[in-house]
């Protein structure tokens, strides 16, 4: 019996999560702590359906409305999609590569937490005299006038969870360019790894700049600067190219990993090599590319002039082209397959068909003249959501199923998963295919309510009742993952039996080290080629040696902990005698833990060979 | 000898080949340190001189600035050697990121 695998109370438990370095826990945090904000997300567009379900409805109040639709599209974008994409990156991008860990498993956990005081900072909000209410995109000529302290809370939230969101892009980044098993060349890498690097580039090229817009936003409201203010000769249009400079990048941000666990699903469930591996990585790259040249394209009615909303609207639809390329690579991939429809699968056919939708109103939206027709129309909001639900949350879904045993070594229920699918598929095309019409026929978008008999009653109603559809999926789902947990059947290394990536070639979940031995990737989906050979396993490319291992630490914790209080310092020194001196502890707490963490000597520690020996693999054998 | 030390385990490394390969390093850093003080130079003379217009004297006090990060990244960060193709390649996409933005905001904030 391995010292390793005792049964731990509660209180303990709870401890190792709060100072984990490990990657696949902090997978499960983020995991937990993203599916908590996109249910708080998701209640707020439920409120907004409900809202809006009948003319001159008086559910909520017009401030009230915007406030609950700001915090629905940021709590969306930055504290559930983003997070839960982390999730599945941290806890297969480095089994995938056949790593032990992530590169600094210290700093892994500091961008969990920073992330995590951050998004509760921002939701706190609520509970301390309003919300945020200009918008998730809270351009300054609003924010500005914004009255309250809802527009901090935004600014100084999103400040602290962008930072933690900025190290875990370097981490991954830095992780994959140095960590891959001996034989894992870049063009041997699953398309999942891609997408996270590629994303992890992005991310460390987008988020800069919301650093910056945020700071300006914050020096103009807390500290009386004037960068936005036009009576002093501020200009609010650069925050609007700040944001969309971060902005349109973080949609591929988004988009790019759903894509590659889209790819995995894919090739898995046809039991075919990927079509067109190189383009697709090709494609990948170029997308990201791409994506930083085209920001504009959401300000053409900003007024910029007829030769930029020409170069923005080209560059934009010049997008299409690879994302095109991935389709079709998606569709001959199972061609001739031998197909299996299970839950994730169901998921990625739907995703083609939902997405091409989300992408033809998109290059519809990127032809500038027309765009002045659709602008700040319901047809935004519809196409946004068909490329966001129906790429990235259609992915997270898909890949909550498909990568649920590799986390937890149990099986969610394939019955309440295909009902959820049609459920969920159902209520998303309800809810935003009649958006379109909506759009065309004139309903501007983000206001709260509508007369009636204007031909706008039928269509909000239709879109309500779809969105009752997607929580009731959403709902399904928690029972399934509690029935789940509560039956605890542990599934073998590869449960889908198909699978073809290294993750699948250990037990499910992997002991902490993840690989007793490296193993030897000898191309392309390594565990499709051995098992084609007839091999149980991986071949090892390293005989079993001692492993070195990080320790455990409070610290990350402790970091993020300052810089949330600092927020409150910050947030309140006008109004109140001690925001200033809350201002310097919290700033103390976080520097002295950077000081601690900087001159306390942490070797971490090591397996040792002869307990490796006698550790048996968790979970049985495939 | 503390002249022959290698930091690296392996028995077979040229020790000849490594310092030659050494002192041809440190000659390449001599002469860009110097070079450096050179462009320094120019440019304080540049601005110093007072008879070249702004025209001139900004678009080449940039022109020495470029240079300068060059040898700063070739010579002295060994951007040059093998293995640092990853960091050429974010170092070159955050300048095509930035130049874009600078670009644009030149063009159409500030026009």
């Amino acid at each position: 019996m391995s010292t390793y695998a005792q049964k731990k109370g509660f209180g303990a438990t709870v401890w190792d999560y709060l100072t984990t370095v490990d990657h696949k826990k902090i997978a499960i945090l983020y995991l937990i702590a993203g599916g908590l904000f996109f249910v708080l997300g998701g209640l707020e567009a439920m409120f907004i359906r409900i809202q809006l379900a009948v003319p001159n409805n008086d559910f909520v109040s017009a401030g009230l409305y915007n406030e609950i639709l700001t915090m629905h599209g940021t709590t969306m974008i930055f504290l559930a999609a983003m997070p839960l994409l982390f999730g599945f990156m941290n806890a297969i991008m480095p089994l995938q590569i056949g790593a032990r860990d992530v590169a600094f498993p210290f700093v892994n956990a500091l961008g969990f937490w920073l992330f995590f005081f951050g998004g509760i900072f921002l939701n706190l909000s609520w509970f301390l005299g309003g919300a945020p209410d200009a918008g998730w995109t809270s351009y300054a000529s609003l924010s500005m006038a914004s009255e309250g302290h809802g527009i901090d809370f935004y600014a100084l939230g999103l400040q602290i969870s962008g930072a933690g969101t900025l190290m875990g892009g370097i981490n991954f980044l830095v992780t994959i360019i140095n960590m891959r098993a001996p034989g894992m060349t870049y063009m041997r890498m699953p398309l999942f790894t891609w997408s996270t690097f590629v994303a992890s580039a992005l991310i460390l090229f987008a988020f800069p700049p919301l650093t910056v817009g945020l700071f300006l936003l914050i020096f103009d409201r807390m500290f009386g600067s004037n960068f936005f203010d036009v009576a002093n000769g501020g200009n609010t249009v650069i925050w609007e190219h700040l944001f969309w400079i971060f902005g349109h990048p973080e949609v591929y941000i988004l988009v790019l990993p759903a894509f590659g666990i889209f790819s995995e699903i894919f090739a898995t469930f046809s039991r075919k090599r990927l079509f067109g591996y190189s383009s697709m990585v090709f494609a990948t790259v170029l997308i990201g590319f791409l994506g930083f040249m085209v920001w504009a394209h959401h300000m053409f009615t900003t007024g910029l002039g007829p030769i930029a909303n020409a170069i923005f609207a080209v560059a934009t639809m010049a997008i299409a082209v690879p994302t095109g390329i991935k389709i079709f690579n998606w569709l001959f991939t199972m061609w001739g397959g031998s197909i299996k429809f299970t839950t994730p699968m169901l998921y990625a056919v739907a995703f083609i068909p939902s997405f091409v939708g989300g992408g033809v109103t998109g290059v519809m939206l990127a032809s500038a003249a027309a765009d002045y027709q659709y602008h700040d129309s319901y047809f935004v909001v519809a196409h946004f959501h068909y490329v966001i639900v129906g790429g990235v949350v259609f992915g997270l879904l898909a890949a909550t199923h498909f990568y649920w045993p590799k986390m937890f070594g149990t099986m969610l229920n394939e019955t309440l998963g295909k009902i959820t699918f049609w459920l969920f598929l159902i209520g998303f095309h309800l809810t935003f295919f009649i958006q379109h019409f909506l759009g065309l026929m004139g309903m501007p978008r983000r206001i709260f309510t509508f007369l009636p008999n204007q031909g706008l009653d039928a269509g909000n109603l239709i879109s309500t009742i779809g969105a009752f559809f997607m929580a009731i999926a959403t709902l399904i789902l928690l029972i399934n993952i509690v029935i789940t947990s509560v039956k605890n059947q542990k599934v073998g290394n590869d449960p889908w039996e198909d699978g073809r990536t290294l993750e699948w070639a250990i037990p499910s979940p992997p002991p902490f080290y993840n690989f007793k031995q490296l193993p030897l990737v000898r191309g392309l989906d390594p565990l499709w080629i051995e098992k084609m050979e007839g091999k149980k396993g991986m071949t090892p490319a390293e005989p079993l040696g001692d492993i070195h291992m990080p320790n455990n630490s409070f610290n990350p914790f402790m970091i993020s902990l300052g810089l949330f209080v600092a927020a409150f310092g910050a947030l309140y020194r006008e109004d109140y005698n001690w925001g200033v001196l809350v201002l310097i502890v919290g700033m103390g707490i976080t520097l002295l833990s950077m000081f601690v963490r900087s001159v306390k000597d942490d070797h971490g520690f090591h397996i040792h060979k002869e307990d490796l020996l006698n550790d048996d693999d968790k979970g049985g054998k495939a | 000898m503390a002249s022959e030390q290698t930091h690296s385990g392996n028995p077979r490394v040229d020790i000849e080949y490594r310092k030659k390969k050494s002192a041809e390093e440190m000659r390449y850093q001599i002469v860009s340190f110097s070079m450096m003080i050179f462009l320094t130079l120019v440019a304080f003379i540049a601005v110093g001189y007072g008879d070249f217009s702004a025209w001139f004297i900004v678009p080449f006090i940039l022109l020495l600035a470029v240079v300068q990060v060059v040898f700063q990244l070739y010579y002295f960060m060994h951007m040059s050697h093998k293995g640092h193709e990853a960091p050429a390649l974010f170092l070159y996409s955050g300048l095509l990121v930035g130049l874009i933005t600078i670009l644009a905001f030149m063009t159409i904030i500030w026009w």
